[in-house]
């Protein structure tokens, strides 16, 4: 414990001492140095082709291909288990002599804790202002594809995991691929796509799982403080800085409390968030057969947007892709934390998390946008929704704040678990690696809030798509040992095998 | 049919005169005593990664210290007065938990203690005894 507060109180003294040799432009100092390396990471990850006269990035193409394979190859398992699911969520197979143990309601929680954020705010607002309303459309088809790429890697994150002797669980695609692909004869693909998910998700959890989160939560506080003229315009890093500390308890300073009250208040900010734009819905009703004909429209003949149906489709799928992480793997390492005895089981729950993500919390945010016409060219990200929930509920803005920040904090925390858990297993699992990863974590936290959103964008999605390329590469490969778990699993659920508890 | 009798104890010196009530029934009957504590928790909280990844591991933990410091020294000192009983410790909502626990060991009569909180207090935060007569599916004795 002593050496945990030295290094929390090291940690403090040195973040704090940034600002002294920080004058003037600091922000400009940082974004300079990043920019070149963030271009170079953005044009490798998102190099294109030419589709239907479109330059279309590459990764999208992969992404999308893979999420309808997987939706074909398992005869629509995303509509197919759907009921299933929602009776594992319910806990009507769990065990009461199993109590006591990770409930799939409980990882189906923290999983979307860590996905549920900024992605359906600032993403959504995102891909409608260049989009069109239209772009909605595309994101809804994307979450309900993604469904099926999210049971294929939870199911494999589960039967793969580490159970260590001491009791606690590991999991993830570095273990899926690197086992999984050795047991299906292939261990030196397995063993280099791991290392290359590993690499991906540790660059991600800087990128989209860090920097963009400070970005767009520290953006949208300075809009509430005055804008640009106001006093935190130019004091990036000193937000930063606050939550690099806060942070920082949390995961070096092991504070529980911090962690605890921030699970407990951020599904209640998600419910307050929804339940505000339903109600928005609701008082523009009328205006609602209208918002659903320009997102039809939009979605097959979109009006002044680059790119036209494709341009649209893929602004759609991109921020789609980014808000709910299916096929990226990250989903994987938090399922895998699960009870249960049969892995497929945690496939079926992690259904649920493209559909509460994209298909229900992304298509409010759109609809919010479209119906109060708050679509305007010079206004994007937080601030785009923000604007469309303050026409409609004035004060409103303040508890977007509030839920952005929080937001923004519990997917740090979940992203630093997914990037540390890659981080160790590259570097093993010794007190020094640990804290090494931890440091350049809360270093990027401060980076992140000072750099312009174009540049942190860029790199955020460039990291987080990265990890696409390994992952859905070695769920092809592993895509029969999930069809066995699934036929077996269902067979017996048929023939009523199953044992249910009330 | 042999007479069993649950007792439900939430610390090793509380629960005291409830465990004395069903200790003396016991022994009048030659009933067997079932001690059970029930370690509170909802499979519908909301736990960080970090939490899921140890939970197995607490888990065990939490168990074996309410083995050890509740129902042990408990079930010891019955068998030493020579009357025949058993141990349980289960995580849940404490009054479900016991009802299921009375229902899987057919249990006979379920004894429990009360906090003697005020008719407010009870009602606003709910209490043990008074859920478990609610939901019980068997003879409930409240010791006050």
């Amino acid at each position: 414990m002593s050496t945990r507060t030295r290094i929390v109180t090291a940690l403090i003294t040195c973040l704090t001492a940034l600002p002294a040799w920080a004058q003037n432009g600091i922000d400009q100092r940082i974004n300079d140095a990043i920019r070149p390396a963030s271009d170079w990471v953005a044009g490798i990850v998102f190099s294109t082709f030419p589709l239907f006269g479109v330059d279309v990035p590459f990764v999208l193409v992969w992404l999308v291909v893979a999420a309808t394979f997987f939706t074909f190859y398992f005869k629509f398992i995303n509509v197919r288990a759907f009921g299933h699911g929602f009776k594992l969520v319910r806990g009507d197979y769990n065990d009461p002599k199993a109590a006591g143990e990770v409930t799939h309601f409980q990882a189906l929680a923290t999983a979307l804790s860590g996905t549920v954020g900024l992605g359906n705010i600032a993403g959504v607002a995102v891909a409608v202002s260049i989009g069109g309303p239209g772009a909605t459309f595309w994101m809804i088809v994307c979450g309900l594809l993604g469904m099926s790429s999210k049971f294929t890697e939870c199911t494999l994150g589960v039967k793969y995991r580490n159970e260590y002797e001491d009791g606690t669980v590991s999991g993830g695609p570095m273990y899926y691929l690197s086992k999984g692909l050795g047991e299906r004869g292939f261990p030196k693909l397995g063993k280099v796509l791991a290392v290359l998910f590993a690499i991906a998700c540790i660059g991600g959890s800087f990128g989209g799982g860090n920097m963009f989160q400070a970005n767009q939560s520290f953006s949208q506080l300075v809009s509430m403080t005055g804008g640009d003229t106001g006093w935190l315009a130019d004091k990036g890093w000193l937000y930063g800085i606050v939550v690099a500390i806060l942070v920082g308890l949390v995961i070096i300073g092991g504070i529980k409390g911090i962690a605890r009250v921030t699970s407990k208040i951020v599904p209640l900010m998600a419910v307050t968030y929804v339940t505000a734009g339903l109600i928005i819905i609701f008082m523009n009703l009328s205006a609602v057969p209208a918002a659903f004909g320009a997102i039809i429209t939009g979605a097959f003949s979109p009006e002044g947007v680059a790119g036209g149906v494709v341009g649209v489709l893929f602004q759609g799928f991109k921020r789609a892709a980014f808000s709910n992480e299916a096929g990226i793997g990250s989903a994987a390492i938090a399922h895998s934390a699960v009870q249960t005895s049969r892995p497929v089981t945690e496939g079926f729950v992690a259904l649920y998390e493209p559909f509460i993500d994209t298909v229900v919390v992304c298509t409010i945010t759109a609809l919010v946008i479209i119906i109060t016409g708050s679509l305007d060219p010079n206004v994007s990200g937080v601030q785009l929704t923000s604007n469309a929930f303050e026409s409609a509920i004035s004060w409103f803005p303040w508890v977007l704040t509030v839920a952005v920040v929080l937001f923004a904090f519990s997917t740090m925390i979940s992203w630093s678990y997914y990037g540390l858990k890659c981080w160790t297993y590259l570097f093993g699992e010794t007190r020094a690696t640990d804290v090494t990863y931890k440091i350049l974590f809360l270093v990027f936290v401060v980076i992140g809030s000072s750099m312009q959103l174009g540049a942190v964008i860029d790199f955020s999605d460039a990291m987080i798509f990265a990890m696409a390329f390994p992952n859905i590469l070695g769920l092809y490969f592993l895509l029969p040992v999930v069809k066995r778990e699934l036929n077996e699993y269902w067979a017996d659920l048929q023939a009523g095998r199953l044992q249910k508890f009330e | 049919m042999s007479l069993v009798f649950l007792v439900g104890v939430d610390c090793s010196n509380c629960g005291g005169r409830a465990l004395e009530y069903a200790t003396d029934r016991a022994s009048v009957k030659g009933a067997k005593v079932l001690v059970a504590h029930v370690i509170e928790w909802s499979p519908f909280s909301f736990s960080t990664p970090q939490e899921n990844e140890e939970r197995h591991k607490r888990r065990e933990e939490e168990i074996r210290r309410a083995q050890t410091e509740i129902i042990e020294p408990i079930v010891a000192n019955l068998r030493e007065r020579g009357i025949q009983a058993e141990g349980i410790v289960r995580h849940g909502h404490a009054a479900e938990t016991l009802a299921r626990i009375a229902k899987e060991n057919k249990v006979t009569n379920i004894v429990v203690g009360r906090r003697g909180s005020s008719r407010f207090k009870a009602q606003v935060f709910g209490s043990v005894a008074s859920s478990l007569v609610q939901i019980a599916d068997r003879p409930v004795t409240v010791v006050p």
